[in-house]
């Protein structure tokens, strides 16, 4: 079973990396799938609020990876013990 | 088998054109990937796309039209835009410096290296390369076999010609890929990654939007709009990562 476990693992490595980032796409694609279907956005408009939310989703994902990275390397600098 | 060849032609040229855009897309992203990851596990994928279409195509038969297009654009869509956005964000921490180039490069050394050692070939299997050819290949072939039902289905016989055209598009295609493929070597790896990134991306929005009846403002032309804000958006995120990165020490620059 362990080959099994792999080539999940693998799989699942395909699409994610961070997961909090993989797990925000979802959420906003169902949340869409959830407002398109009950007709609360008008079709015209709701490509453009799909895009809107998975750039924003981007930007947030990449900015956090920025600080985080920075926060890390100023607690290392002050720390020189580490 | 009596076609009439007004019937016949327009079925041909409809099936040609109508394939010969959704090769084109396909073609776009196996030739960013092909050129930025490595040709082989691209071509493998989109070979096993087609393979894999045509195993369902020849069990299923006249069932495929049962199978609902958008829970396939739905379904795939989701898959390339997971694909996509994780590509374009590793390219933009890339790009500013917060992931290093040559680590990546280091790696494909090394495993390259073990190979030779192990007396296997020099091909190093890129199961990313593979992935996202497969998914595009996967995604669009599906769209071709509808167009082929969809217009084959209009009149008794008309399958066939409706087939000849949409294979017509198909080796149209990879003739352009072929003459296109040694230009694109030029391009830098990771702009190329970049770019990728952006495309799948680009892809991937607009199919799950396909998928949720969304009205795209311009159709297929959408896509190019989706292309240009998503390369707007991960451009100006450079710089502004960049700002972040300098200062930090080489080795908190470490992979994910």
């Amino acid at each position: 079973m362990k080959w099994a476990q792999n080539i999940l693992r693998e799989i699942y490595g395909l699409f994610v990396d961070d997961g909090n980032f993989a797990l925000a796409i979802l959420v906003w694609l169902i949340l869409m799938r959830w407002l398109t279907s009950r007709s609360v956005v008008a079709p015209a408009a709701a490509g453009i609020i799909l895009f809107a939310g998975l750039a924003l989703i981007l930007i947030e994902s990449v900015l956090r990876y920025a600080r985080r990275k920075r926060q890390t390397a100023e607690i290392n600098s002050n720390d020189p013990g580490r | 088998m009596d076609i009439g060849w007004a019937h016949a032609g327009t079925s041909i040229a409809a099936s040609f054109f109508a394939s010969l855009v959704e090769c084109v897309e396909a073609l776009t992203v196996v030739l960013a990937v092909g050129s930025g990851r490595g040709w082989r596990s691209a071509l493998i994928g989109s070979a096993t796309a087609v393979a894999t279409l045509l195993v369902i195509v020849a069990a299923l038969g006249t069932a495929l039209t049962h199978i609902p297009l958008p829970v396939v654009q739905l379904v795939v869509g989701a898959l390339l835009l997971l694909f996509g956005l994780r590509w374009l964000r590793k390219a933009i921490l890339r790009s500013s410096g917060l992931i290093p180039l040559h680590d990546e490069q280091a790696a494909f050394a090394k495993s390259s290296a073990a190979m030779r050692n192990f007396g296997a070939s020099q091909f190093t299997w890129d199961k990313i390369a593979f992935a996202a050819a497969f998914n595009i290949t996967m995604l669009e072939g599906t769209e071709v076999v509808f167009i082929i039902i969809a217009i084959g289905a209009g009149h008794s016989g008309m399958l066939l010609p409706a087939s000849i055209g949409a294979v017509a598009a198909l080796l149209v295609v990879i003739a352009l890929g072929a003459l296109l493929h040694r230009p694109l070597a030029s391009v830098p790896e990771n702009t190329l990654k970049f770019i990728v990134g952006v495309l799948l991306s680009a892809f991937g929005t607009f199919w799950v939007g396909e998928g949720m009846h969304m009205a795209w403002p311009a159709a297929d032309w959408s896509i190019l709009a989706l292309i240009a804000v998503y390369l707007a958006v991960a451009l100006s995120l450079v710089p502004l990562c960049r700002n972040q990165s300098q200062g930090l020490p080489l080795n908190s620059r470490r992979s994910e």
